[in-house]
């Protein structure tokens, strides 16, 4: 009897994790397809830069972040000293400290190599489907995690090979705007995320600021203007929480 | 070999800040101020992207109708507002983005 017990508590548990591995990766699905091109577009640079094939793939694999790889691989071409190389990676990367802190509380529990792994498969879109879970359900979410990030980690490498090997037939494939798709992902992402009208007021500061800071070096109008929006989501967040406080205490008062 | 010991710097300077929040998960409470300011990461660093990516083409501000990238954004930000499909958004951005293509060029 106990002996029964013991496995029906324990299967469901087991499917249940593989359900909501299996979940994250069908959510991430839709941003897969927008990854794709991007990663073409990258294989296809790194051959028009005349690199091996593989430090290409050698960056995909281990650095694992898109933006980064294509400014890391232009720089290598110009020759650009590594130390600056290393900085400019850096920065431009910096912004996944923000979607760290931001998952922070929900993987608490997690071991040191879940944590590991979790970490070095942070991309924008895994942290987007992930975020958006955790608004409906935590459980298992490591799980959910891990199914976004690892068919994300997989489609990143594969079309990078395929960029590579099919650059040579398309010489100028970075000037089909094949980027668009990753544009229109982040784009409905964001409308996703517009909850109140601090994140209009956020965006459309973001919006402003990145015109006036798109000519700064090493991507630093890129955190700026994050930290820009920021604050004025935050600041119009406290001001409208003040207005709806004096609408209480009037209704108190009444 | 010197290109081995870049792509080991570039990922390790990748890794660390992807990871440290992680780590520290356990040790550190985050203020409430600073929860405050997270809820607003994906809006702000996302729309910066979008617009430095879209609104520019060869580092000049581009606010045109013969910007295919502007009408792209515009018909997926109106598809994401109006339905929940993900997929629909990126593929008829996408769509969107190559007839205009093809039609302004």
């Amino acid at each position: 009897m106990e002996h029964n017990d013991s496995i029906t508590t324990q299967e469901p548990a087991i499917s249940s994790k593989l359900q909501t591995f299996g979940q994250g990766a069908m959510v991430s699905l839709p941003l897969i397809l927008a990854a794709l091109p991007f990663a073409i577009v990258y294989g296809a640079l790194g051959e028009a830069l005349n690199m091996s094939f593989w430090t290409v793939i050698a960056i995909s694999m281990f650095v694992f972040a898109g933006a980064s790889q294509f400014i890391a691989l232009n720089l290598m071409a110009i020759g650009a000293q590594h130390p600056i190389i290393i900085f400019t990676v850096f920065l431009v990367n910096l912004r996944h400290t923000l979607y760290a802190m931001t998952l922070m509380p929900h993987f608490k529990s997690c071991n040191f190599w879940q944590k590991l792994t979790l970490g070095f498969s942070l991309t924008d879109e895994t942290f987007a489907v992930v975020v958006n879970q955790t608004t409906k359900s935590t459980s298992h979410i490591g799980w959910f995690y891990a199914g976004s990030a690892l068919l994300m980690y997989i489609n990143w490498i594969v079309w990078s090979a395929v960029g590579f090997a099919v650059g040579a037939q398309f010489p100028q494939l970075q000037d089909y705007g094949l980027d668009v798709a990753m544009v229109v992902a982040f784009t409905g992402i964001v409308v996703v995320s517009l909850k109140t009208t601090s994140h209009w007021l956020c965006m459309i500061a973001a919006g402003i600021s990145a015109v006036f800071t798109i000519d700064w070096p090493y991507q630093t109008g890129l955190l700026f203007s994050t930290f820009f929006a920021i604050a004025v989501g935050v600041i119009s967040c406290r001001f409208q929480k003040k207005d709806s406080e004096i609408l209480n205490e009037v209704s108190i008062n009444d | 070999m010197t290109d081995i010991v870049l792509i080991a710097a570039m990922a390790i300077v990748t890794f660390i800040p992807r990871y440290l929040p992680l780590a520290l998960s356990e040790r550190i409470r985050l203020p409430v101020l600073l929860q405050e300011c997270l809820q607003f990461v994906p809006v702000a660093v996302l729309s910066v992207i979008i617009v430095q990516s879209a609104f520019f083409q060869q580092g000049e501000l581009h606010l045109s109708g013969e910007n295919p990238y502007l009408w792209a954004t515009l018909v997926a930000f109106v598809l994401a507002r109006i339905q929940s499909s993900m997929l629909l958004t990126i593929v008829s951005g996408m769509v969107v983005f190559a007839l205009c293509k093809w039609f302004l060029m």
